[in-house]
């Protein structure tokens, strides 16, 4: 068996490995079958559905209230923004228009979501690339963000915190005060994050010219956050279909030309500092008033389609639902900004090492249970 | 380009569609054959340029199968859907739209594995989420699996 393999190496003839279905540089169950000549990558397979649920199918049989539950399962890293996404929907095809407080709470409480969901992403990449240091920064300053949600939503990884018409509850007093606590010890801390890995001479190699896509094919594939944007693709839904408070504050779409898998990076680390900066905007001038509109106990949508864009941590999610006006919807579609970005995977690891396949994975942030629903 | 304007330009295009104004999108009928032909004017005409595919969904209706397409333009932020259907649910077939966006591979991958409509002219058609051997299509409403799912 090794001389036959070995054999095939010397002949430079092209064989298939397996990475994964347990991969650790997948951060799920995702199997990529990878086609080589000796160490270069000719092609990439990727085999999704170890952990299809059938979220959709499901979500057939529920209410509008029900739905919001299982959303958080799918991203469980932008739960709140899933969230968001189902609320918006229902909202817009009921014409109801939620109270500012609540558009407040909810861009502040996505926006810290997204926060969270990049400092974990930069601490697996760290640590995919060998830097196991990042893994313990990351880690403590997310917690400072998941013991705020926990104080106000009750839930520390998915909240479940919005609801049509509003959100569960309202912000506990302290919330104000934590989130400016949080803002003012990050500011100070993300700079460490640079120092640490960003200016790493053996991360710069490893990154720098690795994995790359040009913006036309970005487009074309469907490429979008940060991955995307890193490719100069300008697909931040925030600013072109805002939603929320996003068209009332000053933030910049952030933008890298290079397209490799370095400008991925540094998009996601610029994005935290613009998430402070829309936070810091909002924080001190939450207007007071209702957290929620009162519903009835049964909601029904008028026949016909709705469709709703988010910007998810990871980029473009979409909700499609369809409904015949009954309490369930007829069909319900998530649009996962994994699966889409994945697609793109081929392409840019053709004729890269097999060891950049991690990077370049990496580098688009996948969760697992977003691609397969 | 406004609502107002896509509908014109749509129906110069092919004036058999049927347009829709749903709450934000219009929604364009076609019948399957069609599909292809309009969605390449659309994306390679200068004054629509409707190069990223947002969303490729299939229902399942009492009737028929549906496809819809949410495509919108880089260039000038407007978007449309465009919607087709096929009544044979044996041998559903749509034209595959991968050559104009190549996004849609694992779009219509997923659709044909969850509800059964095969797309000519697709590189690579299999079952994205299931086994090569499942047998069914499980967003189909007629699908049935006693053992998984528990009907109240």
């Amino acid at each position: 068996m090794v001389e036959e393999v070995q054999n095939k190496i010397d002949t430079e003839e092209e064989y298939t490995i397996n990475m994964g279905p347990q991969h650790p540089s997948t951060h799920g169950v995702l199997r990529f079958v990878v086609s080589l000549k000796g160490e270069i990558v000719k092609n990439v397979q990727p085999h999704c559905g170890y952990i299809h649920r059938g979220i959709e199918r499901m979500c057939e049989k529920l209410t509008y209230q029900q739905i919001i539950h299982l959303t958080d399962r799918m991203d469980y890293l932008s739960a709140h923004i899933n969230n968001a996404a189902v609320c918006l929907t229902v909202e817009s095809a009921l014409d109801i228009e939620v109270p500012e407080r609540v558009k407040y709470i909810r861009t502040i409480i996505e926006e810290l979501n997204r926060i969270a969901s990049h400092q974990l992403w930069w601490c697996a990449f760290g640590m995919d690339l060998g830097g196991l240091t990042c893994f313990f920064y990351g880690l403590r300053d997310r917690e400072k963000i998941l013991d705020i949600f926990e104080e106000s939503t009750g839930g520390r990884l998915i909240q479940s915190y919005n609801c049509p018409g509003g959100l569960m509850n309202d912000i506990h007093p302290n919330f104000q005060q934590k989130v400016k606590d949080f803002i003012k010890y990050f500011r100070k801390v993300l700079p460490e994050y640079d120092q640490l890995l960003t200016g790493n001479v053996i991360f710069q190699e490893r990154t720098k010219k690795v994995g790359y896509i040009s913006k036309e094919e970005a487009i074309n594939y469907g490429l979008t956050g940060p991955s995307g944007r890193g490719s100069g693709f300008a697909c931040d839904v925030r600013k072109r279909a805002p939603y929320h408070m996003y068209d009332k504050v000053n933030f910049k779409e952030i933008l890298y030309t290079e397209g490799d898998t370095l400008a991925r990076y540094k998009v996601r680390i610029d994005e935290m500092w613009e998430s402070m900066n829309i936070i810091e905007q909002l924080i001190d001038n939450i207007p007071e008033g209702d957290f929620a509109v009162k519903m009835k106990p049964i909601i029904k949508l008028p026949e016909g389609e709705f469709f709703q864009r988010v910007e998810s941590a990871r980029g473009e999610l979409d909700v499609f639902i369809v409904s015949d006006g009954n309490k369930n919807p007829y069909r319900v579609k998530f649009r996962s900004p994994n699966l889409v970005n994945l697609s793109a995977i081929n392409i840019m690891s053709k004729d890269q090492k097999i060891a950049d396949l991690v990077a370049i994975s990496g580098s688009l942030d996948l969760v697992i249970p977003c691609m397969d629903r | 380009m406004t609502n107002e304007q896509l509908k014109e330009k749509v129906l110069s295009l092919y004036s058999g569609a049927q347009i829709a104004e749903g709450k934000q999108l219009l929604t364009v009928t076609v019948p399957a054959e069609e599909l292809y032909s309009l969605a390449k004017k659309l994306k390679e005409s200068d004054d629509t340029a409707f190069d990223y595919l947002m969303c490729l969904s299939g229902v399942d209706y009492p009737t028929n199968l549906g496809v819809f397409y949410h495509i919108t333009s880089t260039k000038y932020n407007h978007s449309i859907a465009l919607k087709t259907t096929t009544a044979d649910r044996v041998n559903a077939e749509v034209d595959s739209v991968y050559s104009l966006w190549k996004s849609a591979e694992y779009h219509e991958r997923e659709v044909y594995d969850l509800l059964g409509i095969k797309f000519t002219n697709h590189p690579d058609l299999r079952r994205m989420f299931l086994d090569d051997d499942w047998v069914g299509h499980p967003l189909r409403k007629d699908y049935s699996d006693p053992l998984n799912i528990i009907e109240r």
